[in-house]
């Protein structure tokens, strides 16, 4: 198991080296960031003079050693925009994320996985029937489409749930401002939860129906149900918990790929996270935030992976046999 | 069904906050917020915006752009260079200070080192001659003295002198990273920052000792930036905010049309023009293919198509209000003459040329720069369109990648001359005059006739001249002009004087505004 380990955090911190290259060719093409920060009738004299200072006519590498030999020391640099290090404007920006990844997740695990059963397990009802057809609509449909949607039709039209923001914080503890304790908090919430969730829960009760379908055909099953088990027993300790394993994995994968799309939700709700602080720092061309994000968000990638890979091998110890080999 | 929820909201919001008589609150949405504290850091829109919150300028411009005193309650010309501001007396910053003329003085130093504003005051200097006496002369005669001083808002020269916890000196003008300027703020405005999380949101309180006592009644303001076009609006419709700018030209009938909200517009005067580069492309040497240019483009189309009719057709940079405006210089269109010129001119068969357009700058900007392609194809002219966002596109335009760009103007100063220094007079790397000229028209005496105007102190000789100037690129069909866009704000039926606080600069006097 030890080594094991050693491989994947070896192979992960090649890939954040790789990450960071990434990350700095692509801030290159993003714009100029010296135009973000001057008004336009200061000369190019002027312009010359702060691109020297901010040290952006170096060399492409020496930037990147530059950031790297910081990085390492846990510094990101700093925000043109907001002047202050990279690395506090993210972390100030993650508990907003963080907490609309939550509830929507929450939302998404109490859903899928009472509907995913049920359609595995009574396939031909018009109830499972109407479920996988939404679920297809859901999947379908863009997420800033859903959100706009929402917007109209609850909060423009009936006036029932506000349109944009976190609404009422409170600080929890020092740094995370959390909208989960009020009232008003949670009450925003709601439609930007749903709005993102709305991808994940058709894909995860589609899962969760399909291995479960395969699931229930295996031979222990029957086996389980010719001893006369309970099939309630049945279903929710021998053929849910075998269920289990690739929706973990997938799991893993896709928490990546909810943040991307709270990029979308946020924006759309103008949730103050990081995608949406990660979509204005390109549209200022604040690079530095823009690669201390795609360096931070990397970093969360890779430690998520790598943990789903240990969680993985310690499940199901044939992967890490294998590996051995 | 609507007002239930909204009832319930605010019965919570009574239960958390303690029942006091109710102040007076305005939730502002922009699309972007100010980008600091300091108001020299940066020479923007939002910057201005920000200085007129929470300082005050010595004059301001009224909506019909007149001059009204604010801290200079008089001024009069001393000599051809000189203009003697007489102060308001008993003015207090937010620190408890008094203003005084050292204040004016230190602040004028200070955009002296700014260096975004350093541009606009090259030449000027300042002297106390009593406490509430200042003088402020320009090297040579400048006709604009009053309207820069819009842009001196004085700031409390003992609040930001020393040096910060960091060891820094407290005057510092910084850019990029944390300064005791960027982050606290002593003006005499009619509010003052209580609380700033920069791109989520703003507190702002009014000032209890603020000098104007016949503004409005705002208690605070909370600023918060909506970047998105639709969330903005939706926001305004749903109530949860009462003033949003700007408005998106597509959501002005849905507003319009709203009963609880309402719709402000304005001529504006920002300019957006194209300009055919002489440089890279013969063709355009040519004054016929220039003026065939302007002929095929239908300024009126685009402004009934395009921008809905909320813009004005322009046929020179000037808009109506400004010194240089020369009604006769309408905007032109004729296809069948534009045709017969390319003919004229050897082009019959046309050419291909490039083109680029920011598609996140102004109004509607890829999508005019598209129209243009339709149009410049009638007679000939086969364009090649590349459009990018605002991040990319400076770049691109001073290199003059590039046949034809797409510039839009605003004059820094409210005259025209800014837009022939900027946009019209010959390159010259070493004065900075002609920067965004990417036509690389060249006209000596459109030079000589903006540098006299700029020492002319006589207004009206003055404006004499700024007209011939504009009539000649006219002629020369210099550029092409395009519209001036609309400005647009929208608000909540409870404002009351919303329509008479905004203003073509697009500097929101909320100070002044008054709530139900």
């Amino acid at each position: 198991m030890f080594a094991f380990a050693i491989r994947r955090i070896v192979q992960a911190m090649l890939v954040m080296l790789v990450i960071s290259i990434l990350g700095f060719s692509i801030k290159q093409s993003v714009g100029d960031p010296i135009r973000e920060l001057t008004g336009i009738s200061v000369s190019e004299t002027e312009r010359e003079a702060l691109r020297q200072q901010l040290g952006l006519n170096d060399p492409f590498l020496v930037q990147w050693a530059r950031f790297v030999k910081n990085a390492v020391h846990g510094d990101l640099g700093n925000s043109f925009y907001f002047k202050r290090p990279a690395m506090e404007v993210i972390l100030s920006k993650a508990p907003a994320t963080l907490e609309l990844v939550f509830v929507a997740s929450i939302i998404v695990i109490v859903f899928s996985v009472p509907i995913g059963i049920y359609a595995a397990v009574k396939p031909t009802s018009w109830l499972s029937r109407i479920c996988m057809g939404a679920s297809i609509v859901g999947v379908s449909i863009p997420v800033f489409l859903t959100a706009i949607l929402l917007i109209y039709v609850f909060s423009v039209q009936l006036g029932w749930l506000p349109a944009y923001g976190r609404g009422e914080l409170v600080e929890i503890f020092p740094g995370w401002q959390s909208g989960l304790v009020t009232t008003d908090g949670l009450l925003h919430l709601i439609l930007p939860s749903i709005a993102l969730s709305s991808i994940m829960l058709p894909l995860f009760i589609r899962l969760i129906r399909a291995e479960m379908k395969e699931v229930l055909e295996a031979e222990y099953i029957k086996f389980a149900r010719a001893k006369g088990l309970r099939e309630r027993r049945i279903l929710l300790v021998h053929a849910f918990k075998n269920t289990l394993l690739p929706v973990i994995t997938v799991g893993g994968v896709q928490l990546g790929t909810m943040i991307a799309f709270t990029i979308l939700t946020e924006t759309v709700f103008n949730w103050q996270g990081m995608g949406s602080m990660f979509i204005e720092s390109i549209n200022r061309a604040d690079t530095s935030l823009t690669v201390a994000y795609m360096v931070f968000v990397g970093f969360v990638f890779v430690v998520v992976n790598t943990v789903v890979d240990l969680i993985y091998g310690v499940v199901n110890p044939m992967v890490r046999i294998a590996g051995r080999k | 069904m609507r007002r239930f929820p909204l009832l319930l909201l605010a019965a919570m919001l009574l239960a958390v906050s303690p029942a006091m008589a109710a102040p007076k609150v305005l939730r502002l949405a922009l699309d972007a917020d100010p980008v600091s504290m300091d108001p020299h850091v940066q020479l923007s829109g939002g910057m201005l915006q920000y200085s007129h919150l929470v300082f005050d300028p010595l004059v301001r411009w009224t909506q019909d752009m007149q001059f009204e005193p604010r801290l200079a309650e008089k001024w009069e010309r001393i000599d051809d260079l000189t203009m003697r501001f007489h102060l308001r007396h008993g003015v207090k910053f937010h620190s408890g200070n008094e203003l005084t003329a050292e204040d004016v003085v230190w602040t004028l130093n200070r955009l002296l080192r700014s260096t975004d504003f350093k541009g606009l005051f090259d030449g000027f200097s300042a002297k106390a001659v009593d406490k509430y006496t200042v003088d402020i002369s320009t090297r040579e005669p400048y006709g604009l003295l009053l309207n820069m001083a819009t842009y001196i808002f004085p700031m409390d020269s003992k609040f930001y002198t020393g040096t910060d916890e960091k060891g820094k000196p407290k005057d510092a003008i910084v850019k990029t990273d944390w300064s005791f300027a960027n982050e606290h703020e002593s003006g005499t405005g009619p509010f003052t920052v209580a609380l700033r999380e920069p791109g989520q949101k703003w507190i702002l309180k009014r000032f209890a000792d603020y000098w104007d006592k016949n503004s409005g009644n705002i208690d605070e303001i909370i600023l918060t930036p909506i970047p998105e076009d639709a969330t903005r609006v939706a926001a305004l419709l749903a109530g949860d905010v009462d003033f949003i700018s700007p408005v998106p030209p597509q959501d002005y009938d849905r507003i319009d049309n709203a009963k609880d909200a309402k719709l402000i517009t304005m001529d504006g005067t920002r300019v957006i023009t194209l300009q055919a580069n002489m440089k890279r492309r013969p063709e355009f040497q040519d004054v016929r293919v220039r003026t065939a240019l302007n002929l095929a483009i239908n300024n009126e189309g685009i402004v009934k198509r395009i921008m809905k009719g909320r813009a004005k057709a322009a046929g020179q940079n000037s808009p109506e209000g400004y010194a240089g405006h020369n009604p006769a210089l309408t905007p032109r269109y004729d296809l069948e003459k534009a045709k017969a010129l390319m003919k004229e001119a050897g082009y019959e068969k046309g050419f291909t040329v490039s083109m680029i357009a920011p598609n996140n700058r102004y109004v509607n900007d890829e999508k005019i720069a598209e129209a243009v392609v339709g149009m410049l194809a009638k007679i000939g002219i086969k364009v090649e369109l590349k459009t990018m966002p605002k991040a990319q596109y400076w770049d691109q335009f001073d290199a003059q990648v590039a046949d034809i760009q797409m510039i839009g103007w605003h004059s820094d100063t409210e005259d025209s001359a800014n837009f022939f220094e900027y946009l019209n007079m010959c390159p010259n790397k070493e004065t900075g005059k002609g920067q965004y000229n990417s036509a690389n028209y060249c006209n000596p005496k459109v030079d000589e006739l903006t540098m006299a105007a700029n020492k002319e102190t006589d207004l009206e000789k003055r404006a004499k001249m700024l007209q011939e100037v504009e009539t000649i690129l006219y002629n020369d069909a210099a550029f092409i002009p395009l519209h001036w866009q609309m400005l647009s704000w929208a608000c909540s039926p409870k404002l009351k004087n919303a329509d008479k606080i905004v203003n073509v600069m697009n500097f929101p006097y909320f100070g002044d505004l008054i709530m139900e």
